[in-house]
Order: structure tokens, then sequence, then C-alpha cells
């Protein structure tokens, strides 16, 4: 078998022999049952005085949203006055300037929302105060804030009936202190020792052995780098993210960096039924999961491997496949896998540019985005599956004539009508958003705005509708990835993107909390030969058709505009 | 009422200092520490360097431009090998401004090396990279160059061959990924034969 295939294979088998026992340690953590990483308890105890918190104050839903919001709103201000200011303030070797305030606001809300779409370019846009005291911290606690949201729903289906969902800054704490900063320290060290930099020295230069004189972007990389992977952020040190030789500097790399960025949300999953005792249901999900991620990945890797038709008919060889925005070091096989997950997964770092992807591979990525809950991003990932779990109980109660259950409560109309609203965003979003940017682009080219909006795009026709198609998607998806051919650093797509990210984030968080909330105060009914089970293989199915239904009827037009007219085109 | 208040005054003071004791935590000891221990790693944690005679000629994992016919070339890149603006050239598979330029690729391929065929120049050579600072070229990429160089240089083909299969890097592990070729240590090794001569 070639080296490339067995690449991808081995890739595979290690993310799942990391994150299955990953998964069953969080159970642990997160329920405060004995596990190895307890010397680090007096850390925590220290953080907890420090900022005045009590960690065994109970909570219940509300409480536990109010302070999730809070806090968040705390880190958007911080961010962005310092992303503004950000030239007046030490730590700016290369000089670069400060951020507009259209572009302040969308990076803030990007990285608070970890999306971490990115509009300005790591050399020239940020400093290095910025790149870790705002992006990489934000890249830890915006990931620790959807593990802690995760843990809220699970914590609600453990016990029979509850309002207690424990405490939220504990689970944020813990989440930092016995999961992203001992495993980013680890994976930090590999990337250093692998060539990556990690030192604060600025820009350097040399002259090239053909005698150009070349400028070299440098500076703290490999601390970004491994959380931006372990967090499922994927916004890069680089501009290139994880293409860029510094960022990604190897095979061996690019393994490590595609593993860390798949095993928390497995984990998550795996945690979800080991935590509430359920381990059937944990593995029910993790199946339905693993298959929606082959069935996007297979068709990706086919797509890229066969090459470009039209380079083809050049009579060039293409015998590793389509290698336009892609390295030699990965080759397309690990590129067109790494599509897939970065696409499952809200991480969004690339190492290959998806704009001159195959555009049946750009129908591949968007559709992984738009579906958003096969393993999907750190915590996120598992609220957005709930959802399609719960309208898969309701239409599974309609069919078969009873109220709906879900693990013993009853669901009801307040929770179905959250669960629909939360389903019917995401199109919301990315359709009026893709449509509004359309009529733009189409109507008011000349309009007399600092950036054109007959500019914005890269490629002309059915892939220039995609790479607008791309950005909105990619912002409600939370993902952060881009066509990025598009020109995105500019009023429309600032305000408009950040203004989606923020839905895209916040209300799928609140949706499936205060549905867990709402059900977890119900009277538990215990199970019956009539109650529905969610752990067979029938249900594991039914969710499955439910996830298709609702993604096909909802986006098959827009894609049908986009990547499906160019690739028909392209066959002619 | 007023215990909401107070509720939500405690929540906001919490959220200051957790974010405060967060960031001693996460964006100074955190990252300190890897640079420390980065000092150890080649390169001590700013890169790599590649030095000739002294001067530093280039960082190792970063391609530099080739354009000179006695030495193999990269490739193309959408930023001109700019290690201060990494980017890919973002065109998509049926631009056809996109298409006119890998056809010019392949025209110039082509002139400078006459005696190839078109079936023989792998995609890698005629397409930008994905963050235009791409190091290496497929090994069938360097093969197609042997000719030229060894007639530029006035060397031997079978040098430059050996050259080329030195500077070749097989798949980690031996199993793991593609073989792929440094650009610019076989340059340098090139270099190096002629002014041992």
């Amino acid at each position: 078998m070639n080296t490339e295939f067995l690449g991808i294979i081995a890739t595979f088998l290690l993310t799942l022999v990391i994150a299955i026992p990953l998964g069953k340690y969080l159970a642990k953590v997160f329920a405060g049952e004995k596990v190895w990483t307890d010397f680090l308890k007096p850390l925590e105890t220290g953080i907890y005085k420090l900022s005045g918190i009590n960690p065994k104050e109970q909570m219940n839903w509300k409480q536990h949203l109010k302070v999730l919001l809070l806090i968040n709103t705390v880190w958007i201000v911080y961010g962005f006055f310092v992303l503004l200011y950000q030239d007046k303030l030490p730590f700016n070797p290369d000089g670069n300037p400060g951020m507009t305030p259209d572009l302040a606001f969308n990076t803030i809300i990007s990285f608070v929302a970890n999306c971490n779409l990115q509009h300005y370019s790591g050399e020239t846009g940020v400093s290095y105060l910025t790149q870790q005291y705002v992006l990489m911290f934000l890249q830890f606690v915006s990931a620790a804030t959807g593990i802690a949201a995760a843990v809220v729903l699970f914590k609600a289906f453990r016990d029979k009936t509850t309002t207690n969902l424990g405490n939220f800054w504990e689970v944020f704490v813990k989440s930092i202190t016995r999961l992203l900063l001992p495993l980013s320290i680890v994976m930090a060290l590999i990337l250093t020792f692998n060539g990556t930099p990690a030192s604060y020295e600025g820009k350097d230069h040399f002259i090239s052995m053909q005698g150009d004189t070349v400028h070299v972007s440098r500076g703290p990389a490999a601390q970004l780098i491994a959380i931006k992977h372990l967090g499922t952020n994927g916004g890069g040190y680089f501009g290139a993210n994880s293409a860029h030789p510094f960022e990604n500097p190897s095979y061996f790399t690019n393994m490590v960096e595609m593993i860390a960025q798949t095993i928390i949300p497995i984990a998550m999953v795996i945690c979800f039924g080991y935590f509430i005792r359920r381990r059937k249901l944990g593995w029910t999900i993790f199946g339905v999961m693993t298959i929606g991620v082959l069935l996007l990945m297979i068709p990706t890797l086919t797509s890229e491997l066969g090459g470009n038709s039209a380079i083809a008919k050049m009579g060039i060889s293409q015998a590793t496949g389509a290698m336009e925005g892609k390295e030699v070091r990965f080759g397309p096989t690990a590129t067109a896998y790494w599509s897939t997950l970065t696409t499952v997964i809200s991480t969004g770092s690339v190492n290959g540019m998806h704009d001159s992807t195959m555009p049946l591979t750009g129908a591949w990525q968007l559709l992984a985005m738009m579906i958003n809950g096969f393993y999907g991003g750190c915590g996120v990932g598992i609220l957005n599956y709930f959802i399609y779990l719960i309208i898969a109980v309701f239409i599974s109660g309609l069919m078969v004539g009873r109220t709906p259950e879900f693990l013993g409560h009853k669901v009801e109309a307040r929770e179905i009508k959250i669960a629909a609203l939360i389903t019917l965003l995401s199109p919301f979003l990315i359709l009026v958003g893709t449509a509004l940017s359309a009529h733009l682009f189409t109507h008011y080219g000349n309009a007399a705005w600092a950036v054109q909006p007959k500019t914005w795009l890269n490629n002309p026709n059915f892939h220039g509708f995609s790479e607008m198609l791309y950005e909105m998607t990619s912002s409600n998806a939370n993902n952060g990835s881009g066509f990025e051919g598009l020109g995105d650093n500019n009023s429309f797509w600032n305000i408009s993107t950040g203004i989606v990210i923020f839905l895209g984030r916040f209300l799928p968080i609140i949706g499936p909390v205060a549905i867990a909330g709402l059900l977890a105060q119900k009277k538990y009914i215990p199970e019956s030969a009539g109650t529905l089970k969610v752990d067979t293989k029938t249900f594991a199915l039914m969710t499955f058709a439910v996830i298709i239904v609702l993604n096909a009827l909802s986006y098959f037009p827009a894609l049908a505009l986009g990547p499906l007219a160019e690739y028909f085109t392209m066959l002619k | 009422m007023t215990t909401n208040k107070n509720k939500m005054k405690k929540y906001i003071i919490q959220s200051i200092r957790l974010t405060l004791v967060l960031i001693v935590l996460l964006c100074v000891l955190y990252p300190i520490s890897i640079a420390l221990a980065g000092r150890f790693s080649k390169g001590n944690g700013g890169g790599e360097k590649i030095t000739k005679n002294g001067k530093v000629i280039g960082y190792a994992l970063l391609g530099q431009s080739f354009t000179k016919p006695e030495y193999f070339w990269g490739r193309p890149s959408a930023v001109g090998y700019n290690a201060a603006g990494s980017a890919g050239s973002n065109k998509g598979p049926s631009n056809p401004d996109y298409l006119k330029e890998v056809s010019n690729r392949i025209d110039t391929l082509l002139k400078y090396n006459p005696t190839i065929k078109k079936a023989d120049i792998p995609a890698d050579m005629v397409t930008a990279s994905g963050s235009g600072l791409d190091p290496n070229i497929s090994e069938q990429g360097a093969i197609i160059q042997i000719k030229r160089i060894a007639a530029y240089r006035k060397i031997d083909e079978r040098k430059v061959t050996e050259l080329v299969v030195e500077n070749t890097s097989k798949p980690f592990l031996g199993l793991f990924g593609p073989s792929a070729v440094n650009v610019l240590k076989l340059n340098l090794a090139l270099d190096e034969i002629i002014s041992k001569k």
C-alpha cells in the first residue's frame, strides 16, 4: 500500500488510541473522581482563591449561562481594545499597525467564539502581545468555555431529577488545568524541537543563494499552534496557517497536528457516555459520527487524488493528485484527510488552501461545516449533535404516536421549540448572509466603498459564489477556515461575519444547555417496554437520517449554485 | 432583587479576577517556559538557519526563489517566496486565468529542459504551494531538471543524480507520507561540487 495512505490510516488509529482513554479520563475528572492528575489540585485551589471562587457552589442552568456570557463579555471588551491599540503597546518588534475598528470587532468575536476566522495575516496584522495575550489566551478559554457548557448538559442527564448542575468555574478551570494546558505543553515542545520557532526574537533577514534579500517573520509560534489545534480553534500564527513550513515543519508534525485537533471532540463523546453511565449511548453517537466523517472523507480523497481535470488535459502528470495550494511534504492524501477533519470539527486550520481544492471537495467541506456535528468543536460538537438527537426523538415520537422522551424525561413543546429555532438558525444565517453578499456583488459592484464589492472575489463564476458561501458557512459553524481568495478585510465582511459568528456561537450553546436544564428539572420516568431507546442501531439510523434530511433540504440549492455547478462545468 | 444584583456583581468580579489569573498562567508562564526550553532546539527556537562560508543564506525549513538555470528550481510561489507574507494563490480549479498561467509554466519548463516530455512533468512543478514557501519538490520534479543542470554546470549527469538521491528525504519512518527533495540543500550541495573543483 502506498505510504501516503498508510500515513492517514496510522493517523486515524493513533487518534482513537489517544482519544478513547482520554474520554474515560475526562469523565472521571468532571465527576470529581480520583485521577492521576490530582497532583494539580493545589494549582486549582490557588486559582479559585485568587479569583474569589467557591467551586462547591452549585448553579442551575440559568446561572451557568449567565456566568458563561459574562466572562465572554469581559474577554470581548478586553481583547477589542488591545487589538485596536496594539501599535501603541509593547511586544511589537515588527512594528505592525493597530487594527481598524471593524477588523478588531471581527477578530475579537471570532476568537472569543472559538471560530478563528482571520481577516488579518499573522505576519503583518498582529503584534507578539496580541498573538499571545489576546489570541492564544482566547484559544484556551474559548475551548474551555465549550467544554464547560457541554459538561452542564452532561450533568443534567447524570442524575434523575436535579437543578444543581455543578459549578461552571470549576469545570472551566479544570478543562484548562487537567486537559488543555498539559497537552499544549507536550505539543508545543514537540513542535519546538521539530523546527517551529518559539522565541520572542523579531523579524530576521538574510541574503538568499541567488542574492535576494529575504525577510523572515518569526516569534513565539509553537505555543499558539499547540492550543490552536487542541482547542479546535484553528487560527494560525502565520498567514498560511499550517501550510507554513514554520507552523507545520514535517510529515510528523502534520500527523501530530491532525491528531491534536481530533482527540478532544472524540473524547467528549466517549466522556458523555461514561459520565452519564450510559456507555452504549456514547458509543452509538461515536459510531454515527464516525460513519458521517468517513462518508465525507472518502469522496474528498477521491476528488483530490483524481487531480484537476483541466490540468490533466494539458498532458502533465498528476500522479499523486491535485497540487495547487498544497505542500509537497504532506502530499494530497494527507491534505485531503486534513480538509475533512478541519471542517467536520470546527478547527478550521488548514495545511493546504481550500480555495484551490477541486469543486466536489469544496462541496464536502461546505457540507461538513453545515452539519457541524460529526465530532464537532471542543464541547460544542456534542451540543450541536444533541439538537439533532432531540429532533430525532421528537420525530420518532410522532411516528409511534407517543409523547417523546429522552433519557427518562418528557420532551415537550418548549424544548422542541428551542431545538427547532436552533436548527433553523444555521440555514438562516448562512443563506441570508450569502444572498446579501451575492446581491451586493451583482447589484452594487461599483458602490463607493473603500473596497468595491466587485473586487471581492479572486475567482470568477460559480467558484466566486462558493467563496462567499464558504465564508458565511465557516462563520456560522465557528470553523474559521476560508476560501481565502475572498477579499474579506473590509467593513462589509468584517461586520457581517462578526455578527454571524456571534449568533452562530452563543445561541447553539444557550439552546442545548437550556433544553438539558429544563429536562433535568422534570420528573424522571423509569424505563418501560414503551420507552424509546436512544442507544439502539435503529435510533442511530434515525438520527443519521434526520441529519441528512435537514441539511439536504436546507442547503442543496446553495451547494448546487456553487461547487456542484462548477463541477458540472468542468466535466464538459 | 438586591440579592440578584449582588450575585451579578459577584459574577462580574469573579470573571475579571479569573481572567487576570489565567492571563498570568497561560500568557506568561506557559509560553515563556516553552521559549526557554526552545533554546535547546536546533536554531535555539528562532528557526534553524543554514550558513555558507559563515554567512546565513537561508532557513532550513523555508524554500527560497531559484530562477537561474544552473540551480534546481522550486515550486511556483504566489508570493515570490516572501517569508514575511506567506500565502497560496487561492486560484480555483476552473479559473481560466489560472489555467493559462499553469500552461505558461509548462511551456517555460519545456523550454529550459528541452529533453523532457510533457507527461514527465509532475503537477507540483507547475502549481503554487499553499504557503508560497514550500521548501520541497517531488523526486520527479528534480529528475526532470537533471539534464539541464548537468549541461549548465558541465558536470556529469550521474553526479547530479547522486546529489538528488542524497537530498531526497524518505517517508516518515520509511512508512508514512511522501518522499520529497529539499531544493535549498540540493542547490547548496551543487555549489559545493563546483567550489571543490
